[in-house]
């Protein structure tokens, strides 16, 4: 009897183990779910290709949208509210940050797609969103962005809307500069 | 069955009698009575399909309800033990089993296919005319117009006296607002909602729209208004401390008006540049100052300056009070992150902030007397 | 009880004592064990240390139980603070903050300390009595896993009186309200969190491995009695969840501490992840604290309505299929959270689903009272009351499901109103019926009969008159957890605040029946119900320390 339950007992206690893991593991899988599925309005943060002919004429309206996290001081505006823009041509525009602070300060930009279904067809071939944004106190800096719409965009979507929320990092990247630099 | 019937039916009727005796016995005096009880069948299109979508399921579940426990009351009343009832002893019959498994199934498939039409009706948002971003802060609500450059915030207008009961509880107690959104009728609205710090949830239940507000990441829904009118509505996720009191307001008004109100609103943000320009005395500062330290400093600071210890720090007799009238300046403007204090620069005009800071440096006996003038905000604003 | 039953119940008690020496026969073969056995067979040590070292099951089931109605009272306390303030509208008696606290911790409490420790208390002191087992089968386990309770509600309820307040993001704690803007107490609660999940995996374990392991020879699985049953399933959930739980919080307790970032957007996380993990847990959560009412009504309704249970095979497979509805039905916690269409649609269906198996349940128990010969002692009433109210539960719930009808629910008093009608009458009304139910075992006196009725009406009135005017408030726009409401909500809310005080202070009553039924003598017989049936009531009232000594043969 001793024997059989020590056996079902370190059965249980291994997947009690594995689902503590399995909740780490949701993690990294809703991550590939949300680029798969584009819930959230997500945004894969790797360049997508560059792409400057198509076969369609299909044009729709994307618009720009700047959010400050919290406290974050900066002023934070896109250069244009909104464009007109044929699917499968790259763009490029830009925001326009500038530190009014008297301090040097870092911004990390995530950018998110509405609605969320548009997230996988609009690829960024260049952001700022990708790097740490530095700015020192004072300084006021244009930030590029490129992107194209994949052709193969549902038709119903004829308007998307790019939105930024600038977070402070500020202290996070000290730490992390200190670390690996 | 006919007995099955007869008994649904003093199901319901003991049902309805049961919910008039507590009508009866709770109609405690007051002076605001209103017993509504159902869902508000709203004023967009799809508000409208949403509540018959209710009521249908709730007659579903009604007549469901009335059959399941008329059955059990008829067993409650005729097979007791008490009334000499002997047991039959079956347990088990598979096409009955059967019966209660796939009946059900096929009403909820009835059930399934309209509420599926209607949400694929909620997630079309093609064809918008007018996009509004929607930003929740703690605790209220931030309305920019995209393409207008009309961006302001909307906070609750209740008087604080109310809340405490030092005054009479006027009608739109806490559904009240300073500045209340403004659509015109029947034009296709966008909300973009999105959050500033923690997430929130936009939800006007006459527009049958609810979606939170979640910080780095942006929702949408939308809303054809059908009527003119004035709406309200509430926060719907827990925020924090003041989650209950960051009403929404809504007016709907006509074309005209709207366009009306458009071109004042663009006029009002010229006249609050103008007015900063003005030479404003300690006075004036401090009568401004104290409105704008009611409406979006004494949640947290308390009127008294005096905070809540542990969770608020105290205004009265702080450093940066005290102190360099720059750090007082900056901390007001930019916020201090990873606190609830949040950057005030664009949520108030340049003679606000002045006014605030400088009803901050003079109240509560520790008056500095020194003046922080508008015009000084205005250029730090730019 | 009139000398026409006691007759009966004699008779039937003879009959019982006959066949429980034909069973003592067949297990003689196995001497080893008796005489290993023999030697373990006293009674319980004395003093306080019986308490804190006792492995045994009854000394355990009953600390569990002790331990839940105290948190009964403290949650119900703060409970009623809350609707002490939402007496009236404006703000009277506690401020927001506080308030927040208050709803956050009457959560916590109840669904942790109340409701789950009384499960586990049950399945303590009945799940050796109903396999035919002398005892749980990890009896030191089983010590611990009480013993780390305390504890872990003791660091919770300390942090009220910790400078920035106790937990006040609401018992679903969504980052970032619970990790950026938490106050500093939060690294205790996730502390304490993981204290009771430690604890109730442990308890799981103990349940499985008895189950498993300890079934009297003959009893095979299909013999299970129905409370067994629901608990192997509940422990399994428990298993594959409290895991994601304590996962969770501890990917919190980074995010706060070690500069990590799952929930926040700024280092490339998203908060809504949290909820999708929360939920994981937080559904199947749901069913832990429902599964094992099943099992006790469907005890229950068979013993008074004198009839075999219903379809009992279609109970283990509802009840089975419910569990494993419950981990693909997570997201409907999540309508508003801007989830794309299609995922709205598969977890609306998924959710109406669950309508199915739970409907067959509610169809077998009516039909199980169906010419029956039904007496409506206390515990009857309460599972049929449960029957009722659990259903009204239902049956809002399944409107719940319904997505685009949800975006006018989600977040309001008709979501506190549906989960009320499933939690009180639902859960605790099943534990209560459970404490009446085997009260007479446990203790070898009847509880008062009459005073067990006054305290069923008065909490049956009690729960409506508190939970139903909240589906008006709901509809009618009110949002949960608001300190203060509009003036149009105001009548209703009055109303529910009657009634909270009447349900609450009614359980006043329940406890001066308990403590009267351990220290008056009013001798159970063995039978107990008349109609009783199943392997703890072939053992004496109380039962003896250590419950089968013998495995008795089950045919």
């Amino acid at each position: 009897m001793a024997v059989t339950n020590n056996k079902l007992v370190i059965k249980l206690m291994g997947s009690t183990l594995l689902m503590f893991g399995f909740g780490f593991a949701l993690v990294p899988l809703y991550d590939v779910f949300c680029r798969v599925t584009g819930i959230n309005g997500k945004v894969d943060l790797t360049p997508g290709t560059y792409l400057s002919s198509s076969d369609t004429d299909r044009e729709i309206k994307i618009q720009f949208i700047a959010v400050n996290n919290e406290a974050m001081p900066w002023k934070f505006k896109p250069k244009e509210y909104s464009m007109k823009v044929k699917l499968g041509q790259t763009y490029s525009t830009a925001y326009i940050a500038s530190n009014s602070t008297p301090n040097y300060m870092v911004a990390q930009a995530v950018p998110s797609v509405s609605p969320s279904e548009a997230a996988a067809y609009l690829q960024k071939v260049d952001c700022f969103c990708f790097n740490r944004q530095p700015l020192d106190a004072g300084e006021r800096k244009e930030m590029g962005l490129a992107f194209n719409i994949l052709p193969d965009m549902p038709a119903h979507i004829k308007t998307i809307t790019l939105s930024y929320t600038l977070f402070d990092i500020t202290q996070a990247s000290s730490k992390v500069l200190a670390s690996t630099e | 069955m006919t007995m099955k019937l007869l008994n649904s039916a003093k199901n319901i009727l003991s049902f309805s009698q049961l919910k008039l005796v507590m009508l009866l016995l709770f109609a405690i005096p007051s002076a605001h009575a209103d017993w509504q009880l159902n869902m508000r069948e709203g004023v967009t299109e799809i508000s409208r399909t949403i509540y018959s979508l209710h009521m249908t399921i709730f007659w579903i579940c009604v007549v469901i309800a009335a059959v399941v426990f008329g059955i059990m009351l008829y067993s409650v009343i005729y097979h007791r033990k008490s009334r000499g009832a002997k047991v039959q002893n079956f347990h088990e019959n598979v096409y009955v089993e059967i019966a209660w498994t796939v009946i059900p199934m096929v009403i909820l498939i009835g059930m399934a296919a309209p509420a599926t039409g209607t949400l694929k009706k909620m997630y079309d948002q093609s064809d918008s005319e007018i996009h509004i971003q929607v930003t929740g802060y703690q605790w209220k609500w931030r309305y920019q117009y995209l393409e207008q450059d009309v961006d302001f915030f909307s906070s609750l207008a209740t008087p604080l006296a109310q809340i405490n009961n030092q005054e009479p509880k006027t009608e739109n107690y806490l559904l009240e607002v300073d500045n209340p959104l403004v659509l015109p009728i029947g034009k296709k609205v966008r909300f973009l909602i999105t959050s500033n710090d923690v997430i929130h949830s936009w939800w006007v239940p006459d527009f049958a729209v609810k979606k939170d507000a979640i910080p780095g990441f942006i929702n949408e829904s939308w809303a054809i208004p059908a009527e003119i009118g004035i709406y309200r509505g509430q926060c719907a996720e827990l925020c924090g401390k003041d989650h209950g009191f960051m009403p929404i307001v809504v007016e709907v008004k006509s074309q005209v008006d709207y366009e009306a109100w458009l071109a004042g609103q663009k006029l009002a943000q010229i006249e609050k540049a103008k007015s900063a320009e003005k030479r404003w005395t300690l006075d004036e500062l401090m009568v401004t100052g104290k409105e704008v330290y009611t409406k979006s400093c004494a949640a947290c600071h308390q009127a008294s300056g005096e905070g809540i210890p542990g969770v608020f720090p105290a205004l009265k007799g702080s450093s940066i009070v005290q102190g360099d009238p720059a750090a007082h300046i900056s901390i007001v403007l930019s916020g201090k992150s990873g606190t609830a204090m949040q950057a005030f620069r664009d949520q108030l005009s340049a003679v606000e902030l002045a006014a605030v800071i400088t009803y901050e440096r003079n109240a509560w006996g520790d008056a500095l007397g020194d003046i922080i003038s508008p015009s000084q905000i205005a250029k730090m604003k730019q | 009880m009139t000398t026409g039953t006691e007759q009966v119940v004699e008779a039937e008690i003879e009959t019982a004592e006959a066949g429980k020496n034909e069973s003592f026969d067949g297990a003689i073969a196995d001497t080893d064990k008796n005489e290993s056995t023999t030697e373990h067979h006293h009674g319980p040590a004395k003093g306080i240390s019986r308490w804190f070292f006792t492995t045994n099951h009854k000394d355990i089931g009953s600390m569990y139980l002790w331990f839940s109605l105290t948190m009964f009272m403290v949650g119900g306390c703060m409970a009623l603070m809350i609707r002490t303030e939402l007496f009236q509208p404006g703000l009277q008696f506690i401020q927001p903050d506080f308030f927040n606290q208050m709803t956050t911790m009457h959560g916590l409490i109840m669904v942790f300390g109340a409701v789950m420790p009384a499960f586990v208390g049950l399945a303590n002191w009945m799940i050796p009595m109903m396999v035919g087992a002398p005892d749980m089968a990890l009896p030191r386990l089983n010590n611990w896993s009480f013993w780390i309770l305390p504890f872990a509600f003791s660091i919770m309820l300390m942090t009220l009186f910790m400078e920035g307040g106790g937990p006040n993001f609401g018992w679903t704690f969504y980052a970032p309200l619970s990790t950026t803007f938490a106050p500093p107490s939060v690294t205790y609660f996730i502390f304490a969190v993981h204290m009771m999940g430690i604890s109730s995996i442990m308890g799981a374990i103990n349940v499985i491995v008895t189950i498993l392991n300890m079934r009297a020879p003959g009893m095979n699985m299909m013999k299970l009695p129905l409370f067994v049953w629901t608990w192997l399933i509940t422990a399994f959930l428990l298993i594959l969840v409290m895991p994601v739980l304590a996962g969770v919080v501890t990917m919190m307790l980074m995010d706060i501490h070690f500069g990590t970032s799952f929930f926040s957007a700024a280092g490339g996380g998203d908060p809504v992840l949290f909820q999708h993990i929360f939920w994981f847990f937080g559904h199947p959560e749901v069913y832990i604290m429902i599964l094992p009412a099943f099992g006790i009504v469907s005890e229950i309704i068979p013993t008074f309505a004198r009839k075999k249970l219903f379809g009992y095979s279609s109970m283990v497979y509802a009840t089975s299929s419910i569990a494993f509805l419950s981990f693909i039905v997570w997201a409907h916690h999540m309508f508003t959270v801007g989830l794309p269409l299609a995922g709205e649609l598969f977890f609306m269906f998924a959710t109406m689903l669950i309508a199915v198996p739970t409907g067959v349940k509610v169809f077998n128990w009516v039909a199980t009272m169906f010419r029956g010969s039904m007496t409506f002692e206390t515990p009857m009433l309460f599972a049929l009351a449960f029957v009722v109210l659990f259903s009204i539960g239902g049956f809002s719930g399944l409107m719940l499901a319904i997505a685009p009808a949800d975006f006018q629910y989600h977040d309001t008093y008709f979501v506190v109103a549906h989960f009320h009608y499933v939690l009180v009458p639902g859960s605790i009304f099943s534990i209560m019926a459970a404490t009446y139910y085997w009260l007479p075992k446990w203790t070898g006196n009847y509880y008062n009969e009459k005073m067990g009725k006054i305290h069923f009406w008065l909490s049956f009135i009690g729960i409506n008159i508190t939970f139903f005017p909240m589906h008006f408030v709901g509809l009618a726009g009110m949002p949960r957890r608001v300190p203060d409401y509009a003036l149009q909500f105001a009548d209703f809310n009055a109303v529910a605040t009657v009634g909270a005080f009447l349900f609450g202070f009614s359980q006043l009553l329940f406890i001066y029946n308990v403590v009267c039924c351990i220290r008056k003598k009013n001798q159970a017989s063995k039978q107990v119900w008349e109609g009783a049936h199943g392997l703890e009531w072939t053992l004496p009232s109380p039962a003896p320390y250590h419950s089968f000594t013998k495995p008795p043969k089950v045919d």
